[in-house]
């Protein structure tokens, strides 16, 4: 059944937008992450405009983190002071972004440089989780105990110290709040909610428990993307509602679905499958900078990207 | 006044035309509405005639374009082993959509003179100056833009597809595809012999987006604010929605 989307201008199917949005919605629900890192290129390549693309899959994020929090709330899984916390530093960030992305914009090449953001970023979280999470599942067969995290490093002895109950730690503000900045800021370069970037920033910055983290990311990501969606609504009025529809309705099923998975599967595991997810995007995107397109010409809107 | 004017000088530059298109079209406006897959718009008409048939056959052309945009060509090459958008050329006005329709063989119903004149052929629809002087080849960006929109099928070379009988009635099918931008589309009927333009008309297909999905865009364009609040509003909703029904089933289950 194709369908027309009245602020994106093209006719797509509506079936697979459903199928897209459940998908996404599955990995959203099981790793914490609101999945804009993978629906963003996903969109791009069924032929939605980037700038509709971007600024729809925030709402479609609200939508699948507000179904997932909900499911973490009732088994008291959100750490709703770091949260805040990590909110404030946020929504700082994102602003920060904003004026970030439109002075890069004017330099020209900020395709690039979202692209090479995402290859860093993707590259080197992706691996450091991949290589811990297979370290603790081999010491877990062989029997052996596994040695507990560090928990005093220098994060420990900065002042402006905090109890955050939920997550069992007793730290300074100042490193949860910088780490809202820095997924704040790439969060509105890289037009996702980063929580692909939290959820590693907590575990191994931070020392959050794992399942205290997805909760909490989500329940952050929810403002963020929230406060981002108005942004593009009011400037530069891409939201294609018709589309968000589409991709929220398999997006929150899919959630729904992803949290029960998430619940059954032992930190370790779920660690490894998001850090084989990542570095997979990661190698897609290498490799569309390292081979030779098929169409080396792109038509683009005059001044945009 | 002036209205009387006009329609005397109409009057008195009838006789000078030989002959004269007669349109009709099967749809003057095109409405766009949740479902719409595309449509196809059928342009027939006759040619009217008071002196007998010239010996030299007629050719006609049938053109339709879309609203024009200015746009930017980009163009990738290898840096440092990546590949990166280099040269850009900027092209001052190109149709979303162009769709030109002959009873033959473009070049030989149409002289380059006519063609140059009336901007009938894809590439001269496309009007493109300002080609910085660092970029030698201008046009392998104008012909990107071509061959990218010809396979999406927003630019159609429909050669001998428009039928023609006995040199008056004639008759051609042109679709325009579900990627349709809103706005005024330009059609032109071309009569045309030995490359010569000898008569031409114009007239609009108005393409208009309806129903729902007019409501949502000028809500957009008119109360941005409102229109973002309602997205995250439904946004919640079938969060909260989904949340709740699932919990419903595992407790029923």
């Amino acid at each position: 059944m194709q369908i027309y989307l009245p602020i994106a201008e093209v006719s797509v199917n509506a079936f697979l937008l459903l199928g897209l949005g459940g998908l996404v919605g599955v990995l959203s629900g099981m790793f914490g992450v609101g999945g804009g890192f993978l629906m963003t290129p996903l969109l791009f390549f069924i032929g939605i405009p980037p700038a509709v693309a971007v600024a729809t899959e925030a709402n479609q994020i609200v939508a699948s983190s507000f179904s997932g929090v909900l499911a973490h709330l009732r088994r008291k899984t959100v750490d709703l002071r770091m949260g805040t916390v990590l909110l404030i530093g946020g929504l700082v960030g994102a602003g920060i972004g904003v004026i970030l992305f439109n002075y890069l914009k004017s330099l020209g090449q900020v395709d690039l440089l979202v692209k090479l953001c995402y290859v860093a970023f993707l590259g080197v979280i992706g691996g450091m989780m991949f290589v811990e999470s297979l370290r603790a599942i081999r010491q877990t067969r062989s029997g052996k105990a596994v040695p507990k995290r560090k928990k005093h490093n220098w994060v420990h002895g900065l002042p402006m110290k905090m109890r955050f109950r939920t997550s069992g730690l007793y730290i300074s503000v100042i490193p949860p709040l910088l780490v809202g900045v820095a997924v704040g800021i790439l969060a509105a370069i890289m037009g996702v909610g980063g929580g692909f970037i939290m959820v590693p920033a907590m575990i191994y910055l931070l020392g959050m428990p794992t399942k205290v983290v997805v909760g909490t990311s989500l329940f952050q990501i929810i403002f963020v993307t929230a406060f981002t969606t108005l942004l593009h609504a009011t400037t530069n009025y891409t939201v294609d509602i018709a589309l968000a529809v589409l991709l929220l309705v398999g997006g929150v099923i899919g959630a729904q679905i992803g949290t029960q998975i998430g619940t059954r599967m032992k930190a370790e595991q779920l660690r490894i499958l998001l850090a084989i997810m990542v570095l997979a995007v990661c190698f897609k995107l290498a490799l569309d900078l390292l081979i030779q397109p098929s169409e080396l010409y792109s038509i683009g809107a005059v001044g945009g990207h | 006044m002036l209205v009387r004017l006009v329609f005397l000088l109409c009057l008195v530059a009838l006789p000078i035309r030989a002959e004269e298109v007669v349109l009709g079209l099967s749809s003057d406006r095109v409405r766009i509405t949740a479902t719409f897959e595309g449509s196809d718009i059928l342009v027939f008409g006759a040619v009217k005639r008071e002196s007998p048939i010239p010996q030299e056959p007629l050719d006609v052309i049938v053109a339709i374009s879309g609203p024009s945009q200015p746009l930017t060509v980009r163009r990738k090459e290898r840096v440092l082993g990546i590949w990166v958008n280099t040269d850009a050329v900027e092209v001052d006005a190109a149709p979303s959509f162009y769709a030109v329709a002959t009873t033959g063989p473009l070049d030989q119903v149409l002289s380059n003179v006519e063609d140059l004149r009336h901007k009938i052929s894809i590439g001269r629809a496309i009007r493109s100056v300002g080609a910085p002087g660092s970029i030698a080849d201008a046009q392998a960006f104008t012909d990107a833009l071509i061959r990218i929109r010809q396979n999406s099928d927003a630019y159609q070379m429909l050669e001998g597809q428009v039928a023609l009988d006995e040199q008056t009635l004639f008759r051609t099918e042109i679709g325009l595809p579900a990627n349709l931008t809103e706005g005024e589309y330009q059609t032109r009927i071309f009569l045309t012999r030995g490359g010569n333009v000898v008569s031409q008309f114009e007239a609009a297909i108005d393409v208009r987006k309806v129903g729902l999905e007019r409501w949502l865009y000028s809500l957009s364009r008119q109360q941005p604010l409102i229109y973002g609040l309602m997205s995250l509003a439904i946004a919640i909703a079938a969060g909260w929605g989904a949340s709740a029904v699932f919990r419903v089933l595992r407790q029923g289950g």
